[in-house]
This record gives C-alpha cells, sequence and structure tokens, in this order.
C-alpha cells in the first residue's frame, strides 16, 4: 500500500521517491561560470569593506570576488578558505542576509547585495573539485594538542594547529566527524554528501589523527588529556536538548528536532523517512524552521511552527522564516504550549496565548489545540557531560580572550563556550583563533 | 515631436543617424532593412576599384574589449574593404536608392592612388544615383600595406590631391573620411578643404591590438598563431573621436567645414554630443553590430525628446552649439572654485571616494565614525576624482565657492574677476590684466 499526504499517523513515502529527492536537492544552486562573472561584476570594491567586517572570519571578501571577476577562482578560493577552513561549507548555510549581505553597500544601494554567499561557494567548489589542498604545514614542533568535538569549531582549531606544525589528535563522540555539518545543518543547503568530503579535503593538510566514537566524560577524560597533550581544545557543542516541561511530553512522537534532524542527514534515502500527517513544531530559532521545512518536504500535510514570543523576536532570521512560508509552513507566534493530549502518541496539543511585557513572559486564558500526530521540540541545546572542572558562565563554557577557559592549557569555542551567536562560522572563527592563541602560547 | 530632418551638404536625410560604411551597409538586403528600421543615410560598405575583389581572412576578424555585464565596449577589426564584385555592389546601391528616395545614400571609395582609377569608379558611381561619395582615408590595417586608406590619410598632400581629383571628375559632393591614426587631426582636415571637400568625416579606427591569448601569446583576433593590429571603434572610442571633431570645428583654417561625426555613437546622447560639437550629421557602426538596427528608434526617440525639452525644434540649432564653449587650457578661469559636496542621504558608504582620495589625491576626505564621509574644504582641490569613482549618481558632486567666500584650502578670498593663466603671476610669458 502506498501512502500520500492524506495518509493519517506518521508514516514514510508521503510524496513519490523522485519528488522527495527533488525536495532535498540544493536550495540554491550553484552558480556557473557566467552567473558568477555577472554577480562578480556587481561588486564595488569597497574601501574597509563592510561585507568584511560583517563577517564572523573577516574573509577579504572584495578581493575574493574580484579574484573571480578576474578569471582566478582557485586564487579567490585560497583567500577565503585562509581566514574561513569552512569556507565551502559557510557558502552553504551562513545566513548571508544577517551578515555580509546584509551589510553590502548595494543591498542599500538596491536592495539586492553582491551575491557573496554563492560566489564563495563557486570558488570553493572549483577548488575542492580540482582536490587541491591549497595549505601546507610547517615545521614539526613536536606538540601535541588534543581537539575535542570534530564540529566546525574544533576542525578549524585542529587544521590551523596542524599548518602550524603541531600534531592533533582530534576526538568526537558521533560515528563520523563534522558535527551539526554531518547530523544538523538542513539536507537542502549541504546536499549529498558535502560534509563528509570536506572534512576529508580538510584532513589532507596532515597531522591530524582523528579517533571517532570517543566521548569526553565516558571514554576520555579532561585530566588525562591534559597529562598526554601539551594543550586541549574543546569544541563539544550543544550536545543536550532542553525539556518542554509539559504534561504529556513523554508520549510517543513527539521527538527532538535535533535527534530527527540527523536520522534525516544520515539516510541517504529521504522516502523511508516517516513524518506526521500533522506536524507541529515547538521553538523559533534555526532548528525549528529547519525541521519544519523538512517535515514538509517530506510530504507532510499541516505543519505548523508555535513559538512563544513575537515574530521579531524569532532567532530563525526573516529570509528563514520567508523560506518557511514559502514551502507552506504556517508560524503561529505569542503561544505555548500547554499540554500534549493523546492515547499512547500524540493526537493534539494545547497552546495558551502570551504576552510579551518585554520584562517576561505571561500565559494568558485563551487557549487553542492543534491536530498533531507528530511533535518536535525545538528550543534550544545544552552544553552536556565532559566539561567538569571548568567554571560554566550562562549555561556555557566560561572564556576570556581567544576562547581560555579557566583551567591552564585547556581553551573552548564554538557553540560550548560562552559568547558567540550559534553559527557555523562563528565556530570556525573561534577554533582559528583559540589555535593561534594556543600556538602562540606553546611556542612562547 | 521635434523635426529631425537633415540636410548636410545638400543630402537630404530624414534624421542625422547615418549607418557608417562597414558591414552592416555591405549589401542591398542589410541596407533596405536599415532604411526600414528608420536608419536615416548610410554610407555603402567601401568599394575597391574593379577587377577581382579582395579577399578577407576566413579566421576571426573581431576583437573586443568588454566591460561589465561584458557589455562591449571597443571592437577591433581586420576588415577589409568589400570583398563582393564591384558590379554587384553598384546594382545593388541603384535598386536601393531608387527604392528609398528620402533616404541618403553616400557611396564609400577606396582605389589605388592614382587619377584614372579614381576617375573610372566616379562615374560607375553616378550612375548609381547615390546622393554623393566618401573617400575612405582611413582604413588602419590590410588596404594600408597597399598604399591606401590611412596611408593616404597619414599624408595631407594626398588627401588633397585625390580630393581635388574627385571633384575635377564629379558632380557628387563629396566628404573625405579621416584616420585618426595622426598626430594633428586639423591637417588632414586643412588639406580636404585645399582639395575642395564638401565635408569631413571622422573618425575611422584606430591602430589597436585589443588583447593577447596568454596561452599562445599571439595578438587576438589570432589567426594560425598570429596577429595584426585592427582598427579600434565603439563606445571606448568615442572620447578621441569627439575632440578631433571639436578640434576641426574650432580651427579658424576648417571652422565652418561640415562634419560628419563618427566613433562610438551608441545613443541618442552620443550623438547630440557630436552634433553640439559641429557635426551635421553621425554616422554609427558598432553600436548596429551589437544591438541591430532597432537601435535607431532610440535614438530618433531620445534626440526628439530632448529637444522638445530645450525647445529646440530643428538640428540645425544643435550642430556646432558647444563649439564656442571648447577652448585652451590657458583660458580657463582660475578664480572658479569648486568643492567637493558628498549627499549623505545618497551615500551608500562604499568609500571608494575615501580610497581614491587617500591614497591616490590629496587626503581631502574624512571617514569618520560610522562610515560617513565628509570632504574636508581645506584640503580638496576640486580634482572630481570622488565623483568619478562614486557609483552613485549624483551623490557626489561638485560645487562653485561663491565669490566672495574664503575657499579653506588657499585661505584666499574667491574673486570675481575671471582670471585665467595668461594673467597668473606664476606664468613668466603673463600678460597683465587690463
Ligand atoms: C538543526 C540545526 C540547523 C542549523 N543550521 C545552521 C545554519 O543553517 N547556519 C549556521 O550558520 N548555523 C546553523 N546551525 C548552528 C551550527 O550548526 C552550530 O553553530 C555549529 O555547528 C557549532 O559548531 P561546534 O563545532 O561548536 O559544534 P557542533 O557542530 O555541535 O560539533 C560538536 C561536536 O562535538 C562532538 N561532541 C559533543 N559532545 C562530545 C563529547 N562529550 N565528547 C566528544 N565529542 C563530543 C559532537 O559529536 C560534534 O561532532 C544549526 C544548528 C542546528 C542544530
Ligand atoms: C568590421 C568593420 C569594418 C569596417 N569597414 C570600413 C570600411 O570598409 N570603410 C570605412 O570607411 N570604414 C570602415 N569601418 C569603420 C567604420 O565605418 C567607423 O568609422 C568606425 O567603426 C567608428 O564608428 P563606431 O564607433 O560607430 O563603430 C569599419 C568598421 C568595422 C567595425
Ligand atoms: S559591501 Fe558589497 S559591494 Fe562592497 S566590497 Fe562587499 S560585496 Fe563588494
Amino acid at each position: 500500500m502506498t501512502n500520500s499526504q492524506l495518509t493519517p499517523g506518521v508514516v514514510p513515502g508521503r510524496l513519490p521517491a523522485d519528488v522527495i529527492a527533488s525536495n532535498f536537492a540544493d536550495v540554491e544552486p550553484p552558480l556557473d561560470q557566467h552567473e558568477a562573472l555577472v554577480a562578480a561584476d556587481r561588486c564595488y570594491f569597497c574601501h574597509d569593506a563592510p561585507c568584511m567586517t560583517a563577517c564572523p572570519t573577516t574573509i577579504d571578501i572584495p578581493l575574493f570576488i574580484r579574484q573571480i571577476a578576474t578569471g582566478t577562482p582557485e586564487a579567490a578560493a585560497r583567500t577565503i578558505l585562509g581566514q574561513n577552513i569552512l569556507g565551502g561549507m559557510c557558502a552553504r548555510v551562513c545566513p548571508t542576509e544577517q551578515l555580509c549581505e546584509e551589510a553590502c553597500v548595494r543591498e542599500a544601494a538596491e536592495g539586492k547585495p553582491v551575491e557573496i554567499g554563492r560566489l564563495q561557494r563557486y570558488a570553493t567548489d572549483r577548488m575542492m573539485a580540482r582536490g587541491v589542498h591549497p595549505f601546507t604545514r610547517a615545521a614539526p614542533t613536536g606538540k601535541r594538542v588534543a581537539v575535542v568535538g570534530a564540529g566546525p569549531a574544533g576542525l578549524s582549531c585542529a587544521h590551523r594547529l596542524a599548518m602550524k606544525g603541531h600534531d592533533v589528535t582530534l576526538y568526537d563522540a558521533r560515528p563520523k566527524p563534522g558535527g551539526l555539518n554531518e547530523y544538523g545543518i538542513a539536507a537542502y543547503k549541504s546536499t549529498g554528501n558535502f560534509a563528509q568530503e570536506e572534512v576529508a579535503w580538510l584532513l589532507a593538510i596532515g597531522g591530524i589523527v582523528v579517533k571517532n566514537g570517543m566521548a569526553l566524560g565516558r571514554d576520555i577524560d579532561l585530566d588525562m588529556l591534559r597529562e598526554e597533550h601539551d594543550a586541549v581544545f574543546l569544541g563539544v557543542g550543544l550536545a543536550g536538548v532542553n525539556a518542554l516541561r509539559v504534561e504529556g511530553e513523554e508520549k510517543e512522537e513527539v521527538t527532538n528536532a535535533v535527534d530527527y534532524i540527523a536520522t534525516l542527514r544520515q539516510a541517504d534515502d529521504k522516502s523511508v523517512l516517516p513524518v506526521g500527517r500533522d506536524v507541529v513544531v515547538i521553538g523559533g530559532g534555526m532548528t525549528a524552521v529547519d525541521v519544519a521545512v523538512q517535515s514538509k518536504l517530506l510530504g507532510a500535510e499541516n505543519v505548523t511552527i508555535v513559538y512563544r514570543r513575537g515574530q521579531e523576536r524569532m532567532s530563525a532570521s526573516r529570509y528563514e522564516q520567508e523560506h518557511a512560508l514559502s514551502t507552506g509552513v504556517r508560524i503561529i507566534c505569542n503561544a505555548a504550549p500547554l499540554r500534549v493530549i493523546g492515547n499512547g502518541a500524540v493526537r493534539e496539543v494545547e497552546f495558551a496565548y502570551t504576552h510579551d511585557s518585554g520584562g517576561g513572559l505571561s500565559i494568558g486564558n485563551e487557549t487553542f489545540r492543534l491536530k498533531a500526530d507528530q511533535l518536535f521540540k525545538a528550543i534550544g541545546q545544552t552544553l552536556e557531560g565532559g566539561a567538569e572542572g571548568l567554571a560554566i558562565e550562562g549555561s556555557k563554557i566560561a572564556v576570556t580572550g581567544a576562547g581560555r577557559t579557566t583551567l591552564a592549557g585547556v581553551w573552548a569555542g564554538g557553540d560550548c563556550a560562552q559568547g558567540g551567536n550559534d553559527l557555523t562560522v562563528t565556530a570556525v572563527a573561534e577554533g582559528r583563533d583559540a589555535a593561534e592563541d594556543i600556538h602562540a602560547t606553546l611556542m612562547a | 515631436m521635434a523635426n529631425l530632418a537633415t540636410n548636410f551638404i545638400g543630402i537630404k536625410s530624414p534624421n542625422p543617424f547615418w549607418l557608417a560604411s562597414a558591414p552592416p551597409t555591405d549589401k542591398e538586403y542589410n541596407v533596405r532593412r536599415a532604411y526600414e528600421a528608420g536608419w536615416g543615410g548610410v554610407v555603402w560598405k567601401t568599394l575597391g576599384a574593379e577587377g577581382p575583389p579582395v579577399v578577407n581572412v576566413n579566421g576571426p576578424r573581431y576583437g573586443a574589449v568588454w566591460g561589465a555585464d561584458r557589455r562591449l565596449l571597443g571592437l577591433n577589426n581586420i576588415e577589409l574593404i568589400t570583398d563582393r564584385p564591384l558590379e554587384v555592389n553598384l546594382r545593388e546601391i541603384k535598386s536601393v536608392k531608387r527604392d528609398y528616395p528620402d533616404r541618403a545614400l553616400i557611396v564609400s571609395l577606396m582605389v589605388p592612388c592614382d587619377e584614372e582609377s579614381w576617375k573610372a569608379i566616379l562615374a560607375h558611381v553616378e550612375d548609381t544615383g547615390a546622393d554623393g561619395v566618401e573617400l575612405n582615408f582611413g582604413c588602419p590595417h590590410g588596404m594600408a600595406e597597399r598604399g591606401m586608406g590611412s596611408a593616404v590619410g597619414q599624408v595631407p598632400e594626398y588627401i588633397e590631391m585625390v580630393t581635388r581629383w574627385v571633384k575635377q571628375h564629379s558632380r557628387m559632393p563629396c566628404i573625405v573620411k579621416l584616420t585618426p591614426n595622426i598626430t594633428d587631426i586639423r591637417k588632414p582636415a586643412e588639406a580636404a578643404k585645399r582639395g575642395g571637400a564638401d565635408a569631413v568625416s571622422l573618425i575611422n579606427t584606430i591602430n589597436s591590438i585589443t588583447a593577447v591569448n596568454l596561452d599562445t601569446f599571439s595578438p587576438e583576433p589570432m589567426i594560425d598563431g598570429k596577429g595584426t593590429h585592427g582598427g579600434y571603434c565603439g563606445p571606448a572610442v568615442k572620447p578621441i573621436a569627439l575632440n578631433m571633431v571639436a578640434e576641426i570645428a574650432r580651427s579658424p583654417e576648417t571652422h565652418g567645414l561640415p562634419i560628419s561625426g563618427i566613433g562610438g555613437v551608441t545613443t541618442w546622447r552620443d550623438a547630440a554630443e557630436f552634433m553640439a560639437l559641429g557635426a551635421g550629421s553621425v554616422q554609427v557602426c558598432t553600436a548596429a553590430m551589437t544591438y541591430g538596427f532597432k537601435v535607431v528608434q532610440e535614438m530618433i526617440s531620445g534626440l526628439s525628446q530632448w529637444m522638445d525639452e530645450k525647445g529646440i525644434t530643428s538640428v540645425d540649432e544643435v550642430v556646432g552649439r558647444a563649439v564656442p564653449n571648447v577652448t585652451d587650457w590657458q583660458y580657463l578661469n582660475l578664480n572658479y572654485v569648486t568643492k567637493a559636496r558628498i549627499d549623505q542621504d545618497l551615500c551608500i558608504k562604499c568609500g571608494r571616494c575615501y580610497a581614491a582620495c587617500e591614497d591616490t589625491s590629496h587626503q581631502a576626505i574624512a571617514m569618520n565614525p560610522g562610515r560617513v564621509f565628509e570632504v574636508k574644504d581645506d584640503e580638496c582641490v576640486a580634482c572630481n576624482l570622488c565623483v568619478n569613482v562614486c557609483p552613485v549618481e549624483d551623490c557626489i558632486t561638485m560645487e562653485r565657492l561663491i565669490p566672495g567666500s574664503v575657499d579653506p584650502r588657499t585661505g584666499r578670498v574667491v574673486e570675481v574677476a575671471v582670471a585665467d593663466w595668461t594673467q597668473h603671476p606664476n606664468n613668466p610669458m603673463a600678460r597683465a590684466a587690463e
């Protein structure tokens, strides 16, 4: 029996397999050479360019665009990767509408910025397609550094350390390296096997030994790492998830969005993934949008995001919200869940309207229910495990300067560390800067 | 709508837009379609002497220079004169002229430098009923190696001699087409005038190599590993052409000699500029080759609208109107003091003005917090570079300091009186101001 969008319950194959496959193709197709030249021509080569300032990794954007315009995309890629070794992934996942492209003067001039993200992808794809790794290692220093977490922060840190001539061991709890690049980012942003290809390309620098399936706090501990290495960098991200803390949360088909997304990312054939007919997502960030959109792409009939505050407070960018709306997702703001109703599996979710007085959020008397055979929780991730002995600040590892923790010889960066904005590009910047600081410290 | 009817040395056309002698005018099929599209006249692709026609290369003949968005800014060619038999061209010219009596049809000619050759071809052309001839003393490649084209155009005595033969053996109006590949454009124009030319047309193409292929190490366009200089035309040559037209228009020796302006005319505005500098008609080649014949419609509508807005009713009122304002550097008013002004509402904060002024000019723009760019009047020499590099129209303008106010750069009061270099104290040759 084949399923359709109207089939009740949580079932796979709501849409024909080929439709699902095309739904998960590149959300923004790569530029071809002609398109890249046309797009590059629009850059004004600004003085002290605002786009560059807006980039957390400070890529010299006008320079790389000029390198594309003059027919040397490989040189452009070098410019990018020299600042941001995951420039390929960032080109795909950065919310450029809040970063470089928002700052682009042509946004001010015409409401249409230079397509920086797509140009960056054009350049980095060119270099990676050639299989060239443009950096080489400095002479060996004999220093050993442990990097925990092979997400953007850890990879960036490891690469920079290896480049400086240090020997790096990169530990990660998961079976594959990449962090959320591999297990989190929306499938239509990072298509194919790009995350693994990029990691393999990055590791071509040499000097990095990757150990997967090694969890800090389970298989390894901080004291041991400190003993065996000259420095330790923690880039463990946020492995835990926040609970809703409402009645009925334990019912079947009430799922952590990040877990569902991880499964989705690991499925080569998305048509085998079960999805509800009526999907409700609770949250207001990138994770909420991603799980909602991907549910819709899998064939869910109705997908609703419910966020407890006003739309302007949603951490998903306006562009992401528009993307959700354009795929048919409905967004309800100012409503908080009261309870999950259902016999065994979720059937409905009850919400109450809220009032955000600025000071605090109050739950009103007016309530409503949404039909749901699948409920996703996307209300944030938390630091979990392994950071014992380190000072915590606002639920993240406290750091000063370029990621120095309260323990000598231990640095941290990315989502797990204080500061930052939970973006891939910021994790890359923090990993890189910590590596520079580790290098300076070890060589002092 | 303004009346664009043009009478150029007795040759009438419904508008001043003519197609220049080049591929667009090489055959009846093209010329008929050009007239249908609205062109006021054409100068037929240059005819050579009787006998076997010239041959063209069989590889690429054009090279190009592009601007943003691959906009064609400059075109270069190594094409020769028509490679079709003379009889065929003459027959076609006759047939077209018969069907389009109201359009200008001028025949371009280039034959060896002897009186008999010119006499012979002129007789043939008179038979066609064409309105006039244009002597091609301009092509800089190929034909010049055979003693024709620019080889003639670079020697004023030859120009005079050939023009005289033409006027002697024909009653047709005669336009002499000049080559820009010469130091002083006034000399060939004077020679044409002495020879009895009714008008000059300019410019023909400029010697050029547009690009070098860095794989084959050969100039483009490349023919079997080699290349040769070609003739450059299109938007890039317009400033050169404008200056040459103006030089002839304002020189006492040639002032009043009718001019057909050529070189980079792409829009109605370009045409109006040539006309203001003294061109009684304009000729177009590259714009038609880039966009097709339809561009003339924009030229016609644009020129009429502008004339209407200016209250100008005939093209004669435009021709030469800017000539009195073209002068020598030494007569420019040194008491005309301006400062750059940045309109903060229009500014998009790209900082190009700052980079240009700070790195390469007078350090007269301040970059204030929040990327607010401001002109320092005490440093600004009014060079205009910031205006030129700013990507936003009218964002940076040059404002004149009112006479009587103090120029913060020099600390001197801006005087009302006009004062130029000829009166300046630093000029050893200065004349005392009267
Ligand atoms: C669903 C989703 C979508 C997102 N979409 C975007 C987007 O489009 N654009 C964007 O810029 N950002 C996005 N983000 C945020 C971005 O993915 C993160 O900011 C970024 O991945 C942080 O990098 P990181 O290296 O700090 O952590 P992570 O990517 O989380 O990597 C941490 C790594 O540490 C490992 N680890 C965890 N605990 C341990 C342990 N105890 N021992 C050993 N290893 C451990 C993990 O397995 C993981 O590999 C998204 C996040 C989510 C959840
Ligand atoms: C391919 C090509 C062939 C040309 N052939 C001739 C020619 O045979 N006779 C001539 O007088 N000028 C010839 N010219 C020059 C044009 O008539 C004209 O003077 C020149 O292109 C400048 O005008 P433009 O900038 O509008 O193209 C040729 C130009 C081109 C591009
Ligand atoms: S702000 Fe825009 S136009 Fe300016 S350098 Fe950056 S990309 Fe180019």
